[in-house]
């Protein structure tokens, strides 16, 4: 049992609340540095990978999770993020300046998109988003001149200060220093005016505007917010994918992404990290499922889309929390032990409210 | 009445909802520091009222004046910022958050600091969430809500949920206050709690308060002045039992 | 002069028999989103599986087409049915936005498994009408699209009259209407919402047994969900009249924007006008505006 005992308010929204936590997430830290000497080059280069699925879910999740807006086209940010980057590298920018450039010009399209957000929101708006993400493929098919159309676009090899961080291992230092980044930056967003903003948009419009915000320009500005990061992390995708075709870019994508905010928990940051590293563990887990299924089964394709399905039902109906409401009991039953009882998180019985006026 | 302007002044308003007149010529004004409680049948158009100045609803007509400044054109965001606070009939509270964080989302009006300042915690920035912090502490003591501080909202009782929500709109510092019907879903002890609040909400912080309430004891409790309304337009004023002794108010509640 | 028009009416049929298909995948997930509030984003899949069953039972089985098409509607109906009261109805009273998801897994699961029992190739079978084609008033028209224009229509009307004058159709509206009241009142909701669920399983077997014969039996068919989903926003959530015309609309747009507009407009055109319309008229073109009470 642990009793928070504080003598100042700063104590009270301290990132790092408890010595516990500094020793774990230190430890967390340590592992994540020090692993690139450890693991082998293909390891490593798919943990950048989950790396950088890691800042575009916490960039869906900013949108999503905290401003409660859904959208299911978020692969196009990610694409925005990956071309414009891959086209200021091909200019010569240098990658240092064109990731957070391509950054930006994604979130232009972010603010672009949120602009229907003043007018539209719930299914309307998510299908705002659904509608803008098939345009954005297309258009990249069509857009022979700079995105090299379907023919593809070479992307180049990242250099800072002269030297390549095109080697794996580096470019896994890369993805984890933007990626804590990101992560801090958010969650000292999310503690702060513009987080709270944020939820209280989600959570009642009504009073949100009777006690001063600004609705529309959170909305607008949530849709910048996210589209950036997720930009960001289109950036980093660009160099691990190498070569850009439109099809890397589709509805799936957008899909994941959804899964890994809903599956992670809405509304945390450290939901999306879960979520993304859950999602993207998947196909490695479904492929080693195969291994111990009749052969007959294992040969099938459609087995790995068919688990996504199974993981997210299951998380929706009987964990909708996620796996940081998992967590959150988690800790919650060692903390509080030997006094946790099962119906302190127990869900409350709902009944169907309409949304239809809403 | 009182010689000095009115802090709030309602004049010949109207509010139409295609051809229906839910407000038709309606002037209220209110005093600064007197509990006006408007009450009236359902229908008389008494939230319509409060929609219209906290910029819900657009006037199709007139004028309101908050210390001299026409208001009725303002932006819905802005009310907030010139003092005015409300509470809501059917509870609007963030759900997801904890009552700590409702309670600090009322200061929104005071800034929360730059973004870059939010997004590197600067120092500047970490005093003034304290300075935030310090003072949703002091309505958190004010209205007994120190058990619930770091629970979600979702799961509090009715009543509770009532007084974090009087709580948020406290912690905005307003200079008037709208309640609409506060009394409404709460047992015989929690209005009465809530009556001695009102009393110090006028007299201890200085706010005026304006409260749509059908709880007559509540009403005779603490109002200086009734105002009864009845289908979009002010049937009767004055004290309690002068509005209360009114025959049309009479006629309108009977509904002859 | 002549064969500009010649174009424009052949365009616009051919707009029609497509708008006709997306019209009827439109109609399917209106019903369920007017009856329980969920977006069934798994309605396409549910098409996959019947022109995959219709396939087998043609091919394998050698059943004629007349007779799968009962067979494989009620056997879409009774898998939708049990969709709903076994999995649907545990988040009655959650967000809309769980409902969406639920749905997408799904629409996972059953891809998956269609890909799982019937092999990842894309298969084709013929119907009565496959390579036949009429002519009317100079436009050329296959028979199959006028079959399925048929069809869309038929239903529509059924629907139409099933809503109107049926008890149980009344009964449907009602619970629509308000769940509560309805069920108060004596109606039994969860089942009521089973069945609307196995009728929208039906009308998604028929445009998945119609449809496939044009194009492949192929997964990819789930994507004409997006198309329906861009259709039921322009006529405005919730409406049947608003499906079939928003539906038409679609096809008509992207019929024309495939003939008169740039290289590559066909597939982008309709979800432009989408954006365009949200905006402009965020409830769709028949839907009505409605404001949320403080």
């Amino acid at each position: 049992m642990r009793f928070d005992y504080h003598t100042r308010y700063r104590q009270g929204f301290a990132l790092l609340r408890h010595r516990s936590d500094w020793l774990s997430y230190g430890l967390l830290a340590a592992a994540l540095l020090a692993l690139p000497m450890l693991a082998s080059t293909y390891l490593v280069g798919e943990l950048g990978y989950v790396f950088i699925l890691c800042i575009a879910s916490m960039g869906l999740m900013a949108l999503t999770g905290f401003t409660g807006q859904v959208s299911l086209g978020h692969a196009s940010f990610v694409a925005i993020g990956a071309y414009a980057h891959a086209w200021l590298m091909a200019q010569g920018v240098p990658f240092a300046a064109s990731l957070p450039l391509a950054a930006l010009i994604s979130a232009a399209a972010g603010l672009v998109v949120g602009i229907p957000a003043i007018r539209v929101s719930g299914l309307y708006l998510a299908m705002v988003t659904l509608a803008f993400a098939i345009v954005v493929e297309q258009i990249i098919g069509m857009w022979r001149g700079v995105t090299g159309g379907y023919m593809g676009m070479m992307v180049e090899t990242p250099q800072l200060l002269g030297l390549s961080l095109g080697s794996p291992r580096v470019f896994y230092y890369v993805c984890l220093f933007v990626a804590a980044l990101v992560l801090l930056a958010l969650a000292n967003l999310m503690r702060s005016g513009i987080g709270r903003a944020f939820t209280g948009v989600r959570d009642s419009e009504a009073a949100a505007y009777a006690l001063g915000i600004e609705v529309n320009r959170v909305k607008v500005g949530a849709f910048g917010l996210s589209a950036g990061i997720t930009g960001l992390a289109g950036g980093l995708m660009a160099h691990h994918i190498g070569y850009l075709t439109p099809d890397a870019f589709t509805l799936l994508l957008s899909l994941d992404l959804v899964l890994m905010v809903v599956i992670g928990g809405i509304g945390s940051l450290r939901g999306a990290i879960l979520g993304a590293v859950l999602i993207s563990l998947l196909p490695n887990a479904v492929a080693a499922l195969k291994s111990l299924l009749p052969a007959a089964m294992a040969r099938q394709t459609g087995l790995e889309i068919f688990v996504a399905g199974l993981v997210l039902a299951l998380f929706v109906l009987f964990e909708p929390t996620g796996l940081n409401g998992r967590w959150l009991k988690l800790r919650a039953l060692i903390e509080s032990f030997p006094l946790y009882r099962r119906d302190m998180f127990r869900r409350q019985k709902t009944y169907m409210k309409s949304e239809r006026n809403r | 009445m009182s010689s000095a302007t009115p802090l709030l002044e309602i004049d010949k308003v109207a509010l139409h909802f295609g051809g229906l007149a839910a407000i038709s010529d309606l002037s209220i004004s209110v005093n600064s520091g007197e509990v006006l409680a408007v009450i009236g049948p359902n229908g008389a158009g008494k939230t319509s009222m409060l929609n219209l100045v906290t910029r819900v609803f657009d006037a199709s007509r007139g004028s309101i004046l908050f210390k001299g400044e026409d208001i009725a054109r303002l932006p819905r965001a802005r009310i907030a910022h010139l003092g005015i606070a409300r509470t809501f009939q059917n509870i609007e509270l963030f759900d997801a958050a904890s009552v700590l964080d409702n309670l600090l989302l009322g200061r929104h009006r005071f800034g929360a600091g730059a973004w870059w300042q939010q997004v590197l915690r600067t120092p500047a920035l970490t005093r003034r969430e304290e300075a935030h912090r310090a003072r949703v502490e002091e309505v958190i003591e004010f209205l007994d809500l120190s058990p619930w501080r770091n629970a979600p909202v979702a799961g509090l009782p009715y009543g509770v949920r009532k007084v974090v929500e009087l709580g948020r709109a406290l912690c905005a510092e307003p200079e008037i206050l709208f309640l609409d019907e506060p009394a409404s879903g709460l047992n015989p002890e929690e209005s009465r709690d809530l009556a001695f609040w009102i009393d110090d909400i006028r007299s201890d912080l200085g706010i005026t308060v304006v409260m749509i309430e059908h709880d007559m004891a509540l009403v005779n409790a603490v109002a200086d002045r009734v105002i009864c309304m009845a289908q979009g337009r002010v049937l009767a004023q004055g004290t309690a039992a002068e509005v209360q002794a009114h025959p049309d108010v009479i006629s309108a509640y009977l509904g002859a | 002069m002549n064969t500009a028009w010649e174009v424009f009416a052949q365009v616009t049929v051919n707009g029609i028999a497509v708008g006709a298909i997306y019209a009827l995948v439109a109609m399917g997930i209106v019903l369920i989103h007017k009856a329980t509030e969920v977006l069934n984003f798994a309605h396409g899949d549910l098409l996959v599986l019947s022109a995959f069953s219709a396939w087998a039972l043609i091919t394998h089985v050698g059943l004629p087409f007349w007779a799968v098409v009962p067979l494989v509607g009620a056997g879409i109906g009774v898998i939708a049915y049990g969709l709903d009261a076994v999995i649907v109805r545990r988040i009655a009273g959650q967000p809309q936005f769980a409902g969406v998801m639920l749905t997408i897994a799904m629409a996972f699961m059953i891809r998956g498994a269609v890909s799982m029992g019937f092999g990842p190739e894309s298969q084709s079978y013929d119907t009565p009408w496959t390579g036949q084609t009429s002519e009317l008033g100079g436009v050329a028209i296959g028979n199959l699209s006028l079959v399925i224009m048929g069809v869309s229509l038929g239903i529509a009307a059924a629907l139409w009259l099933f809503f109107r004058h049926t008890r149980l159709g009344v009964a449907m509206q009602a619970a629509s209407q308000n769940q509560l009241a309805a069920h108060l009142n004596g109606v039994r909701v969860k089942r009521l919402n089973s069945l609307v669920w196995a009728l929208a399983g039906v009308t998604a077997a028929i445009a998945g047994m119609f449809l496939a014969p044009l194009s492949l039996v192929d997964t990819s068919l789930w994507l004409i969900t997006l198309k329906a989903l861009a259709a039921i926003v322009l006529g405005g959530f919730g409406s049947l009249p608003g499906a079939l015309i928003g539906g038409i609309l679609i096809g008509l747009i992207e019929q024309y924007a495939g003939v008169y507009l740039p290289d590559g407009s066909r597939d982008i055109a309709p979800y432009l006008v989408l954006i365009v319309v949200l905006i402009l008229r965020p409830r769709g073109i028949l839907g009505d505006a409605h404001g949320r009470r403080v």
